[in-house]
């Protein structure tokens, strides 16, 4: 099962490395992890897509990091979740028109033409930009990149109404 | 005027801040700079023979005296040196703070001369660690390193300083408020949590305090001995914790774990509550998890939260200081007044005792047994020694045959299992413990690991003790052979004639004696006694077949304890 935490860590340099060393070490496995600032310039936000049955030893040794200031773990359906995914597809000029359409649908644009080729950027929740995969696949894709997740916790008093949109 | 000092004087004078009176090291290029100011210091400086000895020394010193021990030593090779060192000590959860030079800052990166990443190595190997970058931070960054060291779960520390940060000039400024703020280890237990363990011990009706190294750490035996008095529970104390609760109190079982002798390791195992301070439930202590005190519910007292239900779920959690938990369980407990009577279940332990006890036969015309050697020491010192100890048989039987009445008296390595720990530690532990008769017990492999560091107890004028129980092999590792392998030794058998260890010792500028007969063992322990200006070796060339009992096969079930050679081979499925 697939769990996601945000991490907040001091911004000192080779901070990442303590995480990452930490999950090797203790034998947990990442499936993605993405670090950047925050409103505040001291502190950095991590959020770590982990694999795993359960987090509690995860969570703990996070907070034994020195430089770790705040571990939050996301109960599905409680986060707004995003990825940014670049994705090229075959596109021969008979297929363009077809491919294009699927895109629309898919909130995906087009950023780049080539000719054979459409690269597409996706931002969305992770779901979206699967299914937006599945639907090329059939295409052929050429190249993909995909970042790691982004995470903030809903607002509470807003949790509710917006559950439906992610 | 703002005074003005090179990061190098500014290094020392931080150590001097922090109360330092010994460092434990050895100069090389990149730390060079560092050395000058030893020079005017009041900080002793020992020279370590070997960078893993002063990693060593520095840890027998913060175990012996409870503060925080210092190895300074060079860059690259020197790092790597003391890494097993650094592990050792994370491992048992030693004070510890470590400096090492590193090149330039202009030159990090560029694989320089005994340029090593220091710093990424060493990450996983320590509580924490930096790389200084500008000789302003040294102040704070070495306030910061012992603060970390010393509080919450103690460890190692090291700080890693570039070359030319250590020749920048900087302005002397004493160091700032810490400013951690994700570090904020916990001190008292939850109140809801003490109540609930109470309510538990009270209705137990086979209790047993699981007792470890964490209650040495917080300084808590006074407490423990309060604790356990008051609510009348016997107790095991592990590897780690021996000597934390006297081994002549009633109440102690001694230790428990794969050698531990079969009451403290049963009465975990037929346990209905775990009362568990400062310990982690290591597999030395469960065995097969899936089989440990399957019947008991457990309480677990760390300062550490990562320790909780890592191992073995807790069915009462509480994360703070020990000795400050123990208090509160104290105050509990007085709160509450009468505590149950369990008779029956003290008798059972008490019978066990009798029907089980550690034992051994020393033929008066046979070799020397190890366990011998360690009863007649503690018969001459009337057990006022402290006792350093490496790894292997050695250290087991030294554990079991040693009765420990007063904390830091027993020091070893533990979670690591590092061979040669004891000679370097031993002369950390007389450097923070003057007064106090230091002796390592050693084992033959273990010793030729570190026992170059003879020649700095020698020329330091240090001077430990050192039993060195010679059986020609690394026993345990032939001990598994003999047991598990059909006695097919494969590597495990040293010479038994070479080195000849006393000779070596006087080559070290040691006394060396030598004896190989039972009935010179008090005599040439009384010989070492007695000698007090210089370190004494004694070589005993004891049975190279002994093995130590009980044991608990590797992954085997505590259930499976074998009580003697005789009794594992009776078993069908020994192997």
């Amino acid at each position: 099962m697939k769990h996601v935490i945000a991490v907040l860590v001091e911004n000192k340099p080779g901070v990442l490395a303590r995480v990452s060393t930490m999950f090797a070490r203790r034998g947990f496995n990442i499936h993605s992890l993405t670090v950047g600032p925050t409103e505040d310039p001291g502190i950095s936000r991590m959020t770590v897509v982990v694999d795993g049955p359960e987090m509690e030893q995860i969570i703990k040794q996070l907070y034994k990091l020195v430089h770790t200031v705040k571990v939050t773990e996301f109960p599905p359906g409680t986060a707004i979740e995003r990825e940014i995914m670049l994705v090229r597809v075959n596109a021969s000029p008979k297929l363009r028109g077809e491919i294009l359409d699927a895109a629309r649908v898919c909130e995906a644009t087009a950023v780049d033409v080539g000719v054979t080729t459409i690269t597409f950027e996706v931002t969305g929740p992770p779901d979206r930009l699967a299914d937006f995969l599945q639907l090329m696949s059939a295409y052929g894709v050429t190249s993909l990149a995909k970042s790691g997740r982004i995470a903030l916790a809903r607002d509470q008093k807003t949790a509710k109404s917006q559950s439906k949109s992610a | 005027m703002p005074e003005q000092l090179t990061g190098a004087q500014a290094l020392i004078r931080s150590l001097e801040y922090e109360g330092v009176d010994v460092v434990f090291g050895m100069p090389g290029g990149a730390i060079l700079k560092a050395y000058d100011p030893i020079i005017e210091s009041p900080i002793r400086h020992v020279l370590a023979r070997h960078e893993q000895g002063a990693g060593h020394m520095a840890s027998g010193y913060a175990h012996a005296t409870g503060r925080v021990g210092v190895a300074l030593v060079t860059s690259g090779p020197a790092a790597t040196n003391l890494l097993t060192a650094l592990q050792d000590a994370y491992m048992d959860s030693v004070p510890m703070v470590a400096i090492t030079g590193q090149v330039a800052t202009t030159s990090i990166g560029n694989d320089a001369f005994q340029e090593a990443h220091t710093w990424g190595m060493s990450m996983p190997a320590t509580k924490h660690n930096s790389l200084i970058t500008s000789a302003e931070e040294i102040p704070d960054a070495v306030r910061e390193a012992f603060h970390l060291a010393s509080t919450g779960r103690k460890g190692p520390v090291l700080i890693d300083v570039p070359k030319d940060v250590l020749s920048d000039t900087m302005t002397w400024h004493r160091p700032g408020e810490i400013k951690l703020p994700g570090y904020k280890p916990a001190v008292k237990g939850h109140p809801r949590q003490v109540r609930a363990a109470m309510d538990l011990i009270e209705q137990s009706e086979r209790p047993v305090l699981y007792v470890g190294g964490g209650v040495v750490a917080a300084g808590g035996a006074d407490e423990l001995k309060r604790f356990a008095e008051l609510i009348n529970v016997p107790m095991v104390t592990t590897l780690m914790a021996r000597g934390i609760f006297p081994d002549s109190h009633p109440l102690n079982l001694g230790m428990p774990g794969m050698h531990g002798n079969y009451t403290a390791t049963m009465a975990l195992q037929r346990s209905d509550l775990l009362i568990t301070i400062g310990a982690r439930f290591d597999d030395r202590i469960t065995g097969d998890l899936k089989h440990f005190a399957t019947g008991a519910m457990v309480i677990h007292v760390d300062v550490d939260p990562a320790e909780i239900s890592k191992n073995r779920f807790a069915d009462v959690p509480i994360v703070g200081d020990a000795k400050v938990v123990l208090e509160q369980l104290i105050d509990e407990t007085e709160r509450r007044g009468v505590q149950p009577i369990r008779d029956s279940w003290l008798e059972t332990l008490s019978d066990w005792q009798t029907t089980y006890p550690l034992a051994y036969d020393q033929d008066p015309d046979g070799p020397i047994q190890q366990q011998y050697v360690i009863e007649e020491l503690h018969r001459l010192t009337g057990g006022d020694a402290t006792i350093v100890a490496g790894v292997g048989q050695h250290q087991m039987w030294a554990s079991q045959f040693w009765g420990f009445e007063e904390p830091r008296r027993w020091i070893n390595s533990g979670g690591l299992g590092t061979m040669g720990y004891a000679i370097p530690a031993a002369i950390g532990a007389k450097i923070g413990t003057p007064d106090k008769v230091v002796f390592a017990i050693d084992g033959d492999g273990c010793f030729q690991m570190t026992g170059t560091e003879l020649i700095t107890a020698s020329v330091e004028n240090i001077p430990i003790k050192v039993a060195l129980l010679n059986n020609a092999s690394l026993g345990m590792v032939k001990q598994w052979q003999t047991l598990f392998y059909e006695g097919r030794l494969s590597q495990t058998e040293l010479s038994p004639t070479v080195p000849n260890f006393a000779l070596f010792a006087e080559a070290c500028g040691a006394v060396g004696i030598r004896v190989d007969r039972p009935e010179q063992v008090a005599a040439a322990l009384e010989e070492a006694l007695a000698i007090s200006d210089r370190p004494v070796l004694i070589e005993f060339i004891c049975d190279p077949e002994a093995m130590v009992f009980p044991m608990v096969p590797a992954g085997g079930s505590n259930d499976d304890i074998a009580l003697s050679r005789e009794d594992f081979m009776s078993r069908e499925d020994h192997a």
